[in-house]
């Protein structure tokens, strides 16, 4: 009796689903763009807090030592900054690292290495890489070099001159955090909206059968089934269909994006959170199809 | 069976379909309610299954109040009663096939007494050959024996019948009517509306005659007269 029962109202959402094509093909356009734009949402925001998180970790402070610095002290000094709460972590370049790295970066520039020879000795620094966990702590962290009993053996700290651009990307960095959020807020809102309404507007062609489905003497669940259903199956091929086109755009967008973002591969970004975006996706679309079908029906149930 | 005690519908104030109506419909009882276009007949039956509330006074049906019937307890009402409505209201997504085994399927029952009950009342309405044909390839007449054929499938306690042969032949207007007698034989309550002279005058049961939304004449064995 139940499993004849559900294969009933099965049959029933799925002839709803076939045979009404106008409201059932709108409702599925609408819903794909729904979860498209609800999925860009989604790795915009995976983009974003990538991005945010390598320029944060980019941003250091040189502490460039000078050549009669003892190696002790230099040991005392890297030991006290690791001490402190604000400082992620600091590493040590000597002399001959810095010569290495110098040379790693210039290699296309002859004039440069030429002239580097002519001085017949290394000219570099040894200095101190300072990473910090949010950039707007620099300001302390400068404070307390300059503050230092060790100061002496300090040559120069390359801060000042980058103190403007640290300071404004610790503003951008969070405000880029909150505008991405509420953005995101706001367009996914929306876009649940349209899909309510088209739902709703589906259904209102629905009114008169309801209101006659209701004069026959069926009970509002068995009105509600096939509607039900017909959410259910606009929700989740929606899904699919928007998943599956999503395999290939991202393969396509991971290469175009590579040029910008050389670190990030928004095709493995998709990979890694494949079950995620599956599952939110399906949540969104069967749960907004379901919810405005209901909400819909509601009102014509009233007869 | 259904009483209507001083019932008064007033749709707005200008359009007042029914004032201070009584009368009393015993089981198995084959009455009709004849008037002019406008009397108020449609508005009596809708009254009935609760499609539409009372402005005064109440409508029982087997003692209960219709009116007190909260909306989601009304389909156990409804499937009481059989309803050929007059503009047949059948499910336009529907096959003629499909709107008959729907309400068998409301009342709960089986694919198996589905595929046995439906071809046979198709047939009694002479309708078996469009049994797939939707709402709008059907003719009105058509339509309107779908519409019967619907109402009595799942054997109500009462059929209901506002204006069933108003779109029909008069050869098909007396098998519907020599049908609906032979089901009342059998026990049925059935409450007609019409205003068809010669079925009226043919029937010779019971006849409520409503003038401007008031009882003016109650007659066992009555006759069509306006
Ligand atoms: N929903 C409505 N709103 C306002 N007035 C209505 C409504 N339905 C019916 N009426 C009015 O109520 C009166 C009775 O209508 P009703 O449909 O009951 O007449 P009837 O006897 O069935 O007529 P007919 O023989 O033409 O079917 C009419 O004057 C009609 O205009
Ligand atoms: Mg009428």
């Amino acid at each position: 009796m139940f499993t004849a029962t559900l294969q009933r109202i099965v049959r029933s959402g799925w002839e709803k689903f076939s045979r009404d094509t106008s409201s059932s093909s709108a409702a599925l356009l609408v819903m794909v763009i729904v979860l498209s734009i609800v999925t860009s949402l989604f790795f915009l925001q995976g983009v974003g807090s990538f991005l945010i998180q390598s320029l944060r970790e980019s941003v250091d402070v040189s502490t460039f030592l000078k050549d009669s610095a003892p190696a002790e002290d230099i040991e005392a000094l890297q030991q006290s900054l690791v001490a402190l709460p604000e400082v992620k972590e600091v590493a040590y370049v000597s002399k001959e690292d810095a010569l290495v790295q110098f040379m790693e970066r210039h290699k296309q520039d002859q004039v440069i290495l030429d002239s580097l020879d002519a001085i017949g000795q290394n000219p570099l620094l040894a200095s101190l890489n300072i990473k910090a966990w949010d950039p707007a702590s620099f300001g302390k962290i400068t404070a307390f070099l300059e503050t230092t009993p060790l100061a002496s053996i300090i040559q120069n700290v390359d801060f000042h001159e980058r103190a403007p651009v640290i300071s404004r990307l610790a503003a951008i960095t969070s405000g880029v955090r909150t505008g991405m959020l509420g953005g995101s807020i706001f367009a996914g809102l929306i876009a649940v909206l349209v899909a309510f309404n088209t739902i709703r507007l589906t259904i209102y062609s629905s009114k008169e059968e309801i209101e006659v489905m209701r004069l026959v003497g069926a009970s509002n669940m068995f009105i509600r089934a096939p509607f039900l259903l017909q959410g259910i199956i606009v929700g989740g091929l929606a899904s699919v269909i928007t998943f599956t086109l999503l395999v290939p755009l991202t393969l396509f967008l991971s290469s175009k994006l590579e040029t910008f973002v050389p670190q990030f591969s928004l095709f493995e970004y998709f990979m890694n959170n494949f079950f995620m975006i599956l599952f939110l996706q399906l949540f969104v679309g069967i749960g907004l199809g379901v919810l405005s079908s209901l909400i819909a029906i509601r009102r014509y149930l009233k007869v | 069976m259904i009483s209507f005690q001083k019932v008064t519908k007033i749709y707005s104030p200008s359009s007042i379909a029914l004032s201070d109506v009584s009368f009393e419909v015993k089981q198995g009882e084959f009455v009709s309610f004849v008037g002019k276009s406008g009397a108020g007949k449609t508005t009596l039956l809708r009254l009935l299954c609760a499609e539409e509330r009372a402005t005064q006074g109440t409508v029982f049906f087997e003692d209960q109040d219709v009116a007190k019937i909260p909306a989601s307890q009304l389909s156990h009402l409804r499937r009481k009663i059989g309803t050929v409505f007059q503009d047949y209201k059948l499910l336009h997504s529907k096959t003629a096939y499909e709107n008959i085994a729907y309400v068998m399927e409301v009342m709960g029952a089986t694919d198996t007494e589905i595929a046995r009950d439906v071809p046979g009342a198709l047939e009694i309405v002479g309708l078996l050959s469009r049994s797939h044909h939707y709402p709008l390839q059907l003719s009105g007449g058509e339509k309107q024996r779908v519409a019967i054929a619907r109402a009595l499938i799942h054997r109500p306690e009462v059929i209901v019948a506002d204006e069933p042969t108003g779109n029909l032949d008069p050869y098909h207007t007396a098998d519907i009517i020599r049908l609906l007698v032979k089901i009342n034989e059998l026990g049925t309550t059935v409450i007609l509306a019409t205003h068809n002279k010669e079925v009226i005058n043919h029937l010779g049961k019971r006849v409520i005659t409503i003038e401007e939304g008031r009882v003016v004449r109650d007659e066992e064995r009555g006759k069509f007269i306006l």
